[in-house]
């Protein structure tokens, strides 16, 4: 099923994706959105590119194992936990930069928080899926 | 302090990345570890002599639990037992054990078993006392099963820790009824209250639930049956955990508990019988073996027993009796354990009824040997006799039934003169047969602490002033509580009177025993037409009844079969919901205030409707799954009316994924589909209809409960002012309740692993199925 329509289609379509999973990542704090949301959006994106180019396209994009991203994404969420730690706030303690990045907003723990449940959903996910693609025969491998 | 009792583990933990070091020459380096606490309790000596040691070390203080480190004179004895004996456990083993596998697994589980079982002496707060009791189990169990190839060595580590740990439970629960009594977690402080606690109600299981976990801890009968099976330990594991050490745990606890809650009849009678019953069985049982190790599991049980029933009758001359015991039979037991392992060690064998002569082979294990024999039996001038005398001494001066309890006493001694003898000496004397061959000597690490132990028996039996004030008295002192100023005077030498004649009638009945019986192989297989009604059997069918339970119950339960699971959970939960339902809900509902339904509203439902409709009529799987798909999509088009953006985008998201794994999943299940008949369809109908049925009636009886905005108004209020957020929801998921978010991940996570895990073995079973087929 490798349709040119689709692989047009997923062509521009993986960018602007990815983009807007990061876009509601980073409103998450203020509006609709946040960290899971914006994994699920950024999975659905490179499970779309995997169906138009196949596998061996989808795992290149990824650049590392999907495996590879959930203990990075754990590593963020905890670190961002013990960081009030070393301020000597208890574990967990939002702590946030007084002024506004530009573009991100407000810089804080709780973003770092949720940067690694976004890396973690789309680990996740894909791992899942991609090894549920690789062990079934499937017209898109 | 805190630090001494965590050295072992530091260690243990050190032993991961440096294990490689562990396995060879400097592995006799790690035998300064428990030299140098021995050194450093040591030390402590004169100070404990003043008043007892209190360090105390903030752990856990909103549920009362910290590391409080009690060093009395009681805790003193069991310290300078573990790190003395154990420096010598340490040095022996590094030969020992040369050239076996694993051998930095073997030293982290032993340094382990050192620092929780310092840390169980120690521990004044009963929480962290029975963590480091639990710890001492575990360290037991892999140091039992330290041979894992060997099936015998494993059942035998699965028997201690099932005994250990199921009296470990009863014990915790004893553990935290005292404290629900007492206030109180701290054992100082729990001794003051010591009247109100045995006057509670609750006084009666609190003593038997501790006494279950004494006894299964110290072998007592009927739970003794794990201390022979675990003697698969390798020899210096045996001298020091299920001789010198752990096993007194249960010794020690019945000790410190004794002035909190001793000193009333149904503590005093229990432990008597239970210990009299104990000493006089394993006797009986360490006459008929043939094994060293084997006589010697039997002797320790008895030795156990002893103590216990000293604990029990319950006056000042017992408990000194007790505690010098303690102290004789961990030297002389530990002597003994160690020569063993030297026989072992040389000739491969542990056979009473083949090792003669081997004195000219090993004269500093011979020597070693004989002396602990003689101590074992109580034969002056060793430190044994003490002991003995001492024990005649306290039966003969019991309040009640004293004449059976010294009678009780003088058989177990007859058998424990025979059974050292039998270890200590028979080796030795004699002729080598031909049949036994020396492979090797022991070397300097076998015998260098094998003979520094033997001799402590007789240097303490020619001046026991050496330990009578620095150690025995504080110890007794402890069991005594605060009410009574214990003195103690040790002597060799008590003059003419009944005790001497008492232990001069033990020793000429055990010599006279040992110069005409021997243990031979027909009389221990005879043994074994009685096993069939032994705890150990009952222990034994107790475990089968437990796997064919778990078998049958597996086999109707988890069948393999994703529908029958589902279908149970179902069922299940319809019984639980329809039963508290239809018994206590009003069903009554008040739907007046209801808003009308739109017309947004309706169009959605029928879209569902005739998805659903699709769905159960859909004629291939991937029709069912696309409508199912639809369901989903509608449900999040749901939300979004009733105004929860964040919910209906992640319904979206997860629907879309869910449809492509379904898809996914499609190419993997067979390509013609079977359809379930009609009749299976129905009862699948009846049981969704019921199902989805009492999710609408929980719904609409929530609703009609009235609701508690508090929690949630606080979120609105904070949510910007403390985790300078607008999206509540969001907030309450990062910062809130952030470490639940943590806890999520880290299972899903979990769970994708497993899913990984899962694939990929079949992804290489399939690969090497492959070659076959072509």
């Amino acid at each position: 099923m490798k349709s040119l329509i689709l692989r047009t289609a997923s062509h521009y379509l993986l960018p602007l994706l990815l983009l807007f999973s990061m876009f509601i990542l980073f409103r998450g704090h203020y509006l609709p959105g946040g960290g899971f949301l914006g994994g699920l959006v950024a999975a659905i994106a490179l499970v779309l590119h995997y169906f138009a180019y196949g596998m061996n396209n989808a795992r290149r994009l990824l650049v590392y194992h999907p495996g590879t991203l959930l203990p990075f994404g754990l590593s963020l969420s905890f670190l961002a936990g013990i960081i009030p730690l070393f301020a000597g706030y208890p574990f967990m303690t939002g702590l946030w930069y007084p002024d506004p990045a530009p573009v991100i907003g407000m810089l804080g723990t709780a973003l770092l928080f949720d940067l690694g449940v976004y890396f973690v959903v789309i680990g996740v996910t894909l791992l899942i899926i991609f090894t549920l693609a690789e062990t079934s025969e499937n017209p898109w491998n | 302090m805190l630090l001494a009792v965590l050295f072992g583990f530091i260690v243990a933990i050190l032993l991961l990345p440096l294990g490689k070091i562990s396995k060879g020459k400097p592995s006799v380096l790690l035998s300064l570890l428990p030299l140098s606490l021995f050194v450093y309790f040591l030390s402590y000596i004169p100070a404990v002599q003043e008043k007892a040691q209190i360090f105390q070390y903030r752990w856990i203080p909103s549920l009362d639990i910290h590391f409080s480190f009690h060093l009395d004179g009681l805790a003193l004895l069991f310290c300078l037992l573990i790190t003395g004996i154990g420096t010598l456990v340490f040095f022996y083993s590094s030969e020992y054990l040369k050239r076996q596998n694993h051998l930095d697994r073997f030293w982290g589980y032993l340094s382990f078993f050192m620092a929780s079982m310092l840390g169980l002496v120690l521990s004044d707060n009963i929480i962290t006392l029975f963590v480091f009791w639990e710890l001492t189990s575990i360290s037991s169990f892999f140091l039992i099963g330290y041979q894992n190839g060997n099936p015998k060595a494993r059942t035998a580590a699965m028997t201690a820790l099932s005994i250990t740990g199921l009296g470990g439970l009863f014990l915790l629960v004893g553990l935290l009824l005292i404290g629900s009594v007492g206030q109180s977690y701290s054992i100082i402080e729990l001794t003051q209250q010591s009247d109100l606690l045995k006057t509670d109600a609750a006084y009666i299981y609190i003593i038997i639930l501790i006494f279950i976990g004494a006894f299964t801890k110290s072998a007592q009968f009927p739970f003794h049956f794990w201390l022979p099976e675990a003697m698969q330990a390798p020899t210096p594991v045996s001298t020091y955990l299920h001789s010198a050490t752990m096993v007194k745990a249960g010794i020690y606890l019945l000790a410190r508990f004794t002035p909190m809650l001793g000193d009333t009849m149904e503590w005093t009678y229990t432990l008597t019988i239970v210990g009299g019953i104990t000493m006089v069985y394993a006797g009986i049982q360490s006459l008929l073996r043939t094994d060293l190790k084997s006589i010697l599991a039997y002797t320790t049980i008895a030795a156990l027993g002893i103590i216990v029933f000293l604990l029990g009758i319950g006056h000042e001359d017992a408990w000194v009796a007790a505690v010098v015991f303690i102290l004789a039979h961990a030297l002389y037991k530990a002597t003994l354990f160690l020569m063993t392992g030297a026989i072992d060690y040389s000739t491969g064998t542990r056979d009473t009824t083949k090792i003669r002569g081997l004195a000219p082979y090993m004269w500093p294990i011979a020597v070693a040997g004989i002396l602990a024999a003689l101590s074992h039996g109580g034969i002056p001038p060793t430190f044994g006799f003490v002991g003995k005398d001492l024990i005649y001494e306290a039966t003969l001066h019991a309040d009640h039934f004293s004449k059976w309890l010294t009678a009780a006493a003088i058989f177990t001694n007859v058998c424990l003169v025979f059974a050292g003898l039998m270890v200590g000496l028979t080796p030795f004397i004699g002729k080598k047969p031909e049949s036994l061959t020396v492979l090797k000597r022991p070397g300097v690490r076998l015998w260098l602490p094998t003979i520094l132990l033997g001799l402590s028996c007789l240097i303490l039996g020619l001046f026991p002033n050496w330990v009578d004030h620095s150690i025995i008295q504080g110890a007794v002192q402890s069991i005594l509580g605060t009410n009574a100023q214990a003195e103690v005077h040790l002597h060799l030498w008590h003059g003419f009177n009944t005790v001497l004649a008492l232990s001069g009638l033990t020793l000429a009945i055990g010599i006279g025993l040992y110069s005409f019986y021997r243990p031979t192989h027909s009389v221990e297989n005879s043994l074994k037409l009685w096993e069939k009604i032994s705890p150990h059997s009952a222990y034994h069918s107790c475990l089968s009844l437990g796997h064919w339970i778990a078998t049958k119950y597996t086999a109707l339960l988890q069948n393999g079969y994703l529908r029958y699971y589902l279908l149970s959970i179902l069922l299940f939960l319809i019984g639980l919901f329809g039963f508290e339902f239809f018994s206590s809900v009003n069903l009554d509902f008040d739907t007046s205030d209801f808003s009308s339904i739109s017309f947004y509203e309706a169009t959605i439902a029928l879209i569902m409707l005739g998805s659903i409709l699709t769905v159960v009529h859909a004629n291939s799987r991937l029709v069912a799954v696309v409508a199912l798909g639809v369901v989903g999509y509608s449900l999040s088009l749901f939300f979004m009316d009733f105004g929860a953006p964040d919910l209906a985008m992640t319904q979206f998201a997860i629907d879309t994924l869910t449809v492509v794994l379904f898809v996914l999943v499609l190419y993997r299940l067979p390509k013609y589909l079977q359809y379930s008949n009609t009749s299976a369809r129905i009862r699948d109908g009846v049981i969704s209809l019921c199902f989805g049925g009492l999710i609408t009636l929980l719904a609409l009886a929530i609703i009609q409960e009235p609701i508690n905005t508090e929690t949630s108004q606080f979120y609105v209020d904070n949510a910007y002012l403390l985790a300078k957020g607008k999206n509540i929801v969001n907030v309450i998921l990062v910062d809130y309740r952030g470490v639940d978010t943590l806890g999520e991940i880290t299972v899903i996570t979990i769970a994708a692993i497993g899913v990984y895990g899962l694939l990929h073995l079949t992804i290489r079973n399939k690969k090497k199925e492959l070659p076959k087929q072509q």
